[in-house]
């Protein structure tokens, strides 16, 4: 998908339009396009070299083309521990994003209401949240929980008495879910925050006029106002919990190994179309993820008579 | 950012009527699931990882409470401080290559793109919705010997010729991976940019490049600074991009973290590496804050 070149003329943009005369002026524009459309192609080309060799009829090397085949993906549909990683996925991906959506909003409703000192504060924690590095929340969520499991198991035991299969919190999809959840928090609390800066307060004021309950304006006005972010914050906080790596690796358990976990797998032991197989069939969710979700935002633009779309509104964030 | 750029200006947030105690509660209830995540998996983690750093390592891994500054003097010894260095470099590099790739582009979409402008940013967002891995793991594949590469080998003629575990490669996957964060910040001030700026300098005798120089550059600086920020600080603590096109023979200081929490298990050692980063990370910023308020001066001076 390489960029269309347009030309200016055709836009009708107020550019410095070059002019027959200018040869280096044309040249800048022939430059301008070429790079752009290179640009594109550099971002495309990759992702199509991954979904091209998992058709690959090979049976040694990953890159080394003999034939069509859907082989591949027959042997990753049967392959339990892509099953299992399958599995793990949906259900650390799911969860989070309904907590992330739901404690974001929240947050970026009740931050309205307090006082700018406490909204600075939180502020400073949302940036944290999202500048500090993953590999330093991953392990210093890695360290935390090790901590406090070695406090809280031992209590849980002698708590329990002698069971014979006693009750223990081990690393697992809770503990993966739980260190998702900060990060995706942040996110949705700046996507709803952008979104509640932009929305027209005259409508809320209009409302109350109107001797509205607050229940009530929150849920005809602010709500649907805000509902585009909200289903932008989900869509985000499913994605990265579904493509994490690094925060998954250091807060899963043996047996809560994930999609990215599985792939990185491979790459480390040495790597067969299934991977492709396995990456294709990934991306060709999240994607359809993607837009499924533009449309549903299209069709709730639609009704409410405003124009949105995601890539819009993580701009408006941004 | 847009929720900073309220807090600065003091954009007036809605109020809602009443300030009773059922208020009061309601605030505290909507705000209690975030302040308990940030301060249980945020504020207490990383404060746990500061007493660690002070630490020494258990016989059976894990942690000794002492206390000592054995693990900061460690990373500052010739080795130790090696993947501080090597980050530091490739973070800048990848930071000029995502600007060196992504100004044209953001120039280009914000004033050439006309109509289209909202497909191709769209196009710009897509693969970033691709996981990070496997756009990763598709340089993986491109750079694999009997690629792209084994034709160029052909070309120089040089059999020892590879890209795969070589800092070029990581560098490669750096600038494929941050692009977009370099391009957003990039385009959002030359889409805001007065296009009258540049008639009235081409009006006034400028060349395009003194044009560039004069007028879009400076009008640029803030975005670009923001995108510099923006793949500069995850740049600086990369880890799966080294690990597979570096094979980890680009050792930067995610690859140590790596290392030393989950395979060493020596985490005394390796908070006081996170403890590091994250000062960097801060000085960074501070030094982003320090140049954007900067600017806003010289500009207000420049008026005068």
């Amino acid at each position: 998908m390489s960029a269309p070149a347009i030309p200016a003329a055709r836009t009708g943009q107020p550019v410095s339009r070059a002019k027959p005369v200018d040869r280096l002026g044309g040249l800048v524009e022939f430059w301008f396009r070429g790079h752009t459309a290179l640009v594109y192609a550099f971002l495309y080309l990759p992702i199509l070299v991954v979904v091209l060799f998992a058709f690959n009829d090979t049976e040694r090397r990953v890159t080394t083309w003999s034939g069509f085949s859907l082989k591949w993906f027959e042997v990753a549909l049967n392959d339990r521990v892509v099953h299992k990683a399958v599995e793990n996925s949906f259900w650390i991906a799911l969860p989070n994003a309904f907590l992330a959506a739901l404690f974001g909003t929240m947050a970026a409703l009740g931050l309205q209401r307090v006082r700018k000192s406490v909204r600075i504060g939180y502020d400073a924690l949302t940036y944290v949240s999202v500048i500090v590095p993953e590999i330093v929340i991953a392990l210093a969520t890695l360290v935390f929980f090790s901590s406090t499991l070695d406090i809280v198991n031992p209590a849980l035991a002698a708590l329990q008495g002698n069971p014979s299969r006693p009750f223990k919190i081990n690393f697992g999809r809770e503990t993966v879910i739980a260190a998702h959840v900060l990060f995706n928090t942040s996110l949705v609390l700046l996507l709803v925050r952008a979104r509640l800066s932009t929305m027209d307060r005259t409508l809320v004021e209009a409302s109350y006029d109107l001797f509205a309950t607050p229940w009530r304006t929150f849920r005809q006005i602010t709500l649907p106002a805000l509902l585009p972010a909200i289903v932008a914050g989900f869509l985000l906080a499913f994605t990265f919990s579904f493509d994490d790596y690094i925060i998954t690796t250091f807060t899963s358990g043996p047996q809560s190994s994930t999609l990215p976990l599985f792939i990185f797998g491979q790459v480390k032991r040495g790597v067969t179309p299934e991977t492709n197989a396995v990456a294709t069939m990934m991306l060709a969710f999240t994607l359809s993820m993607l837009f499924l979700g533009q449309l549903v935002l299209r069709w709730q633009s639609r009704r409410r008579g405003q124009k949105s779309s995601l890539a819009g509104i993580v701009a408006e964030a941004g | 950012m847009t929720a900073a750029a309220d807090v600065q200006t003091g954009a007036p947030e809605a109020t809602y009527r009443g300030g009773g105690w059922r208020s009061r509660l309601l605030t505290a209830l909507l705000v209690l699931p975030a302040s308990i995540w940030y301060l249980f998996l945020l504020v207490l983690p990383l404060a746990i990882v500061l007493v660690f750093s002070f630490g020494s390592r258990g016989p059976r891994g894990g942690f000794t409470p002492t206390f000592s500054l054995d693990n900061y003097a460690n990373v500052f010894r010739a080795v130790g401080v090696d993947p501080f260095i090597n980050s530091l470099w490739m973070a800048a590099a990848g930071t000029v290559g995502c600007l060196l790739v992504g100004l044209p582009l953001a120039y280009y979409i914000a004033t050439r793109a006309g109509s289209r402008k909202g497909l191709f940013i769209l196009l710009l967002v897509i693969p970033f919705w691709v996981s990070f891995l496997i756009r990763t793991y598709a340089w993986f594949l491109i750079l694999d010997p009997q690629l792209a590469v084994a034709a160029v080998r052909d070309l120089l003629g040089n059999p020892e010729f590879n890209l795969l575990g070589t800092p070029w490669a990581v560098l490669t996957g750096l600038v494929y991976g941050y692009l977009p964060l370099m391009v957003f910040p990039l385009y959002v001030t030359l889409e805001r940019m007065d296009r009258t700026l540049l008639e009235a300098s081409k009006d006034l005798g400028a060349g395009r490049w003194a044009t560039f120089r004069q007028v879009t550059l400076p009008i640029a600086l803030p975005g670009l600074v923001t995108g510099s920020i923006l793949v500069f600080i995850p740049m600086m603590g990369e880890f799966v991009i080294p690990q597979i096109l570096g094979y980890g023979r680009t050792f930067l200081v995610g690859n140590a973290l790596y290392l030393d929490f989950l395979e060493f298990r020596n985490w005394p050692a390796g908070s006081a590496k996170a403890v590091l980063l994250i000062i960097v990370m801060l000085v960074t910023v501070t030094f982003y804050l320090w140049f954007i308020n900067r600017g806003r001066r010289t500009r207000e001076t420049s008026v005068l």
